[in-house]
């Protein structure tokens, strides 16, 4: 029971070492002879070692042995680190990364790889193999039940008397060791008389304290073994003398009653059962009283002095309970503010300005609680390198990996969820991006190519770009094949823009043959669907020759958004902020019709198309009249720079998202639904797929809307 | 008078199973999570007995031992070192460098209470 606790904050630990690690080898990559950092790759093996051996994980014991008795050889400068070491050491760090991630899931682990590498890592050490002064076998903990020992019955050996001559140098002091202590161990084993002999006493004027004048003469008569005895002394061997003989003539002179002296099973026994009941018995609700569980021990001031700094684990559930509740104090604060402004109260002067307080406070504790779900994006760009390493492995291509920007924190989730898309970008990156090292060669490139990734805020966005300085996107082959499997019509005529986004349809694999490391039977459209269910977008920006970029746009967090509260054929909708770059209200002049029934407006001399909010959602059958309403312009991947018509803009507000899929259904155009300060429900549109249903007619979203208003009210 | 351990390790989860075993057994526990800061706490702490690991950032072990048993605020108390290897020759550089015992990881709660009896005679 209380082991779990111990053994959960063994496995966050090793996270943050296997973390370290990762980070040390890539600063060795750079700077192979720095000290410190070997130093710190050492210690993060040897403590995941240390730990692993208090649960008997054996075979991550192992590992991590043999891991860090080489590392040690390098730290002794035996041993150089080359190019073929260092690939080692990644192979290894990604082997213990298995190894621990195994041991905590109690999952099956091949071997094979394991048994490889430790061959090749025993293979540095010379002859020596690894597992020779390693002896761990014996000492374990165990958490689950008392360890009882159990007395083993067996013949007492005879008594013996034995006679132990013991005279401490100096140093035995100043190791900190007690003689009487050490007598005291002994007097467990049987009958103790000691002697003390102060021959060697000084004069007093002669006398110095710290010196050791006293030597003893021992009686023992016990059953033990002289090799027990022997062990008393264990720590003081080299700080004395020692002369341990067996009286012959006392020890036949012994009564042989055996049964009633102490045998050896009750030398000390301590009483480890004490320590799993106190933990046990602490109440431990949920994850949340993990710190406290360690803290048990009838108030014994326990402190950490000055350590890493302090954190508080809590249950993400309740972080999230926390998150939706402050999203429905954002909502009641602003229908509050809406329902005082409707009074229209004479004096309201006082009362704004402490609405307007209520208004910062409550964003204040939102953003708070948001900050609380955010983490660095460094754990998962640093498992990225795994990716690329063994990537450039499969493809033999030569590779390296730079991130920039990962302190840039992030909602939690989002972190997760970007994990199997970027894993899949950055192989596609090596696979499909880079080239084999001799092509880059003729081409004049380093044959080591540079997958680059980076992490960035900006304006209420999180940008993630994933790219590579290979050959670019080979747009005639891709077109091909986009043809061949009947994606596009053969004469089809499409912008590069347009080519590049074809990688995104479902059913689109670009490489001549399958290869066993990207295609997995996962196309590029699965990433686009993980990144769109984050609310964000992806886009791809290549230049023939020197590589390609994805994009990939977040919003900082899932909860909420910023948005326009717009009207659109009498709706009140909200259209998230982030997709929009500019509002005009168009000069009639600007507005031309092209063919019968589409619109364009000229933006500084561009012609952008128009697309009609209310007939694209089927809220109208009659498009709004040219020249009237506001256009939204928004960019998109499909289409590039499209204007939005809708009827007006009536507010800028951060709306709480509430998802229309898990109340409701999903609708197409919409991407969720929020509440507004009047509690009415709008919904939340999603620009992309609006401009999507502007080329077909758009489902009964009227009657939608007002079923759920009926539902809700 | 409980006695006081100040136990100095790098791993958080070597430091929790030092705190949950000694406070189990009724000794006072403190800690520090590498040498420079283990022999910062000695004078406030004022421990009965120092455990020490060997292989930390900062200081390591060896550098605790030193400064505990030399200078001018040299002393004479017990400390443990905790060490992976039970080589003869790492346990004699202890021995050498001053420490009063060892225990070898991974260490089960009984040795490690019942040593800590040996050299400190506290009675749990």
């Amino acid at each position: 029971m209380g082991g779990n606790s111990i053994r959960d904050t063994f496995f966050e630990e090793c996270e943050e070492l296997l973390e370290s690690l990762v980070e040390g080898l890539s600063l060795l990559e750079e700077n192979p002879e720095d000290m410190e950092t070997i130093n710190a790759v050492f210690r993060s093996v040897h403590s995941i070692k240390g730990g692993a051996g208090a649960f008997a994980l054996d075979r991550l014991v192992g590992f991590a042995h043999a891991f860090e008795t080489v590392m040690d050889k390098v730290r002794d400068k035996q041993l150089q680190i080359d190019e073929k070491l260092m690939a080692l050491f990644h192979r290894s760090g990604d082997q213990l990364t298995d190894l621990v991630t195994a041991a905590r899931d109690e999952s099956d682990l091949n071997e094979e790889a394991e048994s490889g590498l430790i061959k090749e890592l025993e293979s540095y050490l010379g002859g020596e193999t690894a597992q020779e002064d390693f002896n761990f076998d014996a000492l374990t903990l165990d958490f689950d039940g008392p360890a009882v020992e159990v007395p083993i019955e067996e013949a007492t050996p005879s008594e013996r008397a034995f006679t132990i001559k013991f005279k401490p140098d100096r140093s035995l002091y100043e190791n900190g060791h007690e003689p009487l202590l050490i007598f005291d161990a002994l007097a467990e084993l049987g009958a103790l008389t000691v002697e003390a002999d102060v021959n060697d006493l000084p004069s007093f004027d002669d006398f110095d304290p710290n010196d050791a004048v006293i030597s003893w003469t021992l009686k023992l008569v016990t059953g033990d073994t002289e090799t027990t005895l022997h062990e008393v002394f264990e720590f003081v061997e080299g700080l004395c003398s020692l002369d341990v003989s067996v009286d012959e003539a006392a020890t036949e002179a012994l009564p042989q009653v055996q049964a009633e002296l102490p045998g050896p099973a009750s030398a000390s026994p301590p009483e480890p059962e004490e320590t799993p009941q106190a933990i046990a018995e602490q109440p431990t609700p949920s994850a949340a009283a993990k710190p406290a569980a360690a803290q048990s021990g009838g108030g014994a001031a326990s402190k950490e002095s000055r350590g890493p700094k302090p954190t508080l684990r809590v249950d993400l559930d309740r972080v999230d309970r926390l998150i939706n509740t402050v999203g429905e104090l954002i909502i009641n604060q602003a229908m509050i503010s809406q329902r005082i402004e409707e009074l229209d109260l004479p004096t309201v002067a006082h009362l704004t300005n402490e609405l307007e307080a209520y208004k910062l406070l409550a964003r204040d504790i939102q953003e708070g609680v948001m900050a609380i779900r955010a983490q660095p994006v460094k754990p998962l760009f640093q498992r990225m390198s795994r990716i690329v390493r063994e990537a450039s492995d499969a493809t033999s291509k030569k590779s390296k990996l730079v991130t920039v920007g990962d302190s840039t924190e992030v909602d939690k989730t989002v972190i997760e969820r970007l994990a199997d898309p970027l894993t899949h970008m950055i192989r596609n990156a090596v696979d499909h991006g880079l080239e084999k090292p001799e092509v880059r060669e003729e081409a004049g490139k380093d044959p080591t190519g540079t997958i680059r990734l980076s992490a960035a805020h900006r304006s209420g966005s999180v940008f993630i770009e994933i790219s590579d300085d290979g050959a670019g996107l080979n747009r005639d082959r891709i077109l091909q094949k986009a043809i061949e499997k009947n994606l596009v019509a053969a004469d089809a005529e499409l912008s590069d823009p347009e080519i590049d986004n074809l990688l995104f349809l479902p059913g689109f694999s670009t490489a001549g043959q399958v290869s066993a490391l990207s295609g997995r039977g996962v196309g590029m459209d699965v990433v686009k669907n993980a990144v769109q269910a984050l609310g964000g977008r992806v886009s791809i920006a290549s230049t023939q020759g020197k590589g390609t970029t994805f994009s990939i746009i977040l919003p900082l967090t899932l909860a909420v958004l910023d948005g326009f509260v717009i009207s659109v054929a009498d709706q009140t909708m909200v259209i998230p902020i982030s997709s929009i770059l500019e509002t005009i209200r168009p000069n009639p002049r600007d507005i031309h019709l092209v063919g019968t029934d589409s619109e364009v407006v000229s933006v500084r001399g561009a012609y952008v198309p128009i697309v009609d909010v209310a007939s694209s959602l089927g809220l109208t059958e009659t498009k709004e009249a040219s020249g009237t309403g506001i256009l939204l312009l928004v960019s998109t991947e499909m289409q590039g720079m499209t204007a939005l018509r809708v009827t007006a803009i009536h507010d800028q507000r951060q709306v709480v998202i509430k998802s229309l899929e898990s109340n409701y259904a999903a609708i197409p155009g919409v991407s969720a639904a929020t509440i507004l300060g009047d509690g009415k429900i709008a919904l939340i549109l999603d620009p992309e797929e609006i401009i999507k249903l502007g080329h077909s007619s758009g489902p009964d979203l009227f009657a939608q809307q007002a079923r759920m208003e009926l539902r809700n009210v | 008078m409980t006695t006081k351990v100040l136990a100095i390790d790098d791993s958080r989860t070597i430091r929790n199973l030092l705190r949950v075993s000694l406070e189990g057994a009724g000794f006072e526990f403190h800690s520090a999570c590498d040498g420079q800061e283990g022999v910062d706490v000695f004078p406030e702490v004022d421990p009965d007995v120092v455990i020490t690991d060997i292989n930390m950032p900062k200081m390591d072990g060896f550098g605790v031992i030193d400064t505990l048993r030399s200078g001018p605020n040299r002393t004479n108390v017990p400390i443990l070192v905790l060490t992976t290897e039970s080589s003869d020759d790492l346990k004699a550089r202890a021995r050498n460098a001053g420490a009063t015992g060892w225990i070898v990881k991974p260490f089960d709660d009984a040795s490690l209470v019942s040593v800590l009896r040996r050299l400190t005679g506290h009675i749990g």
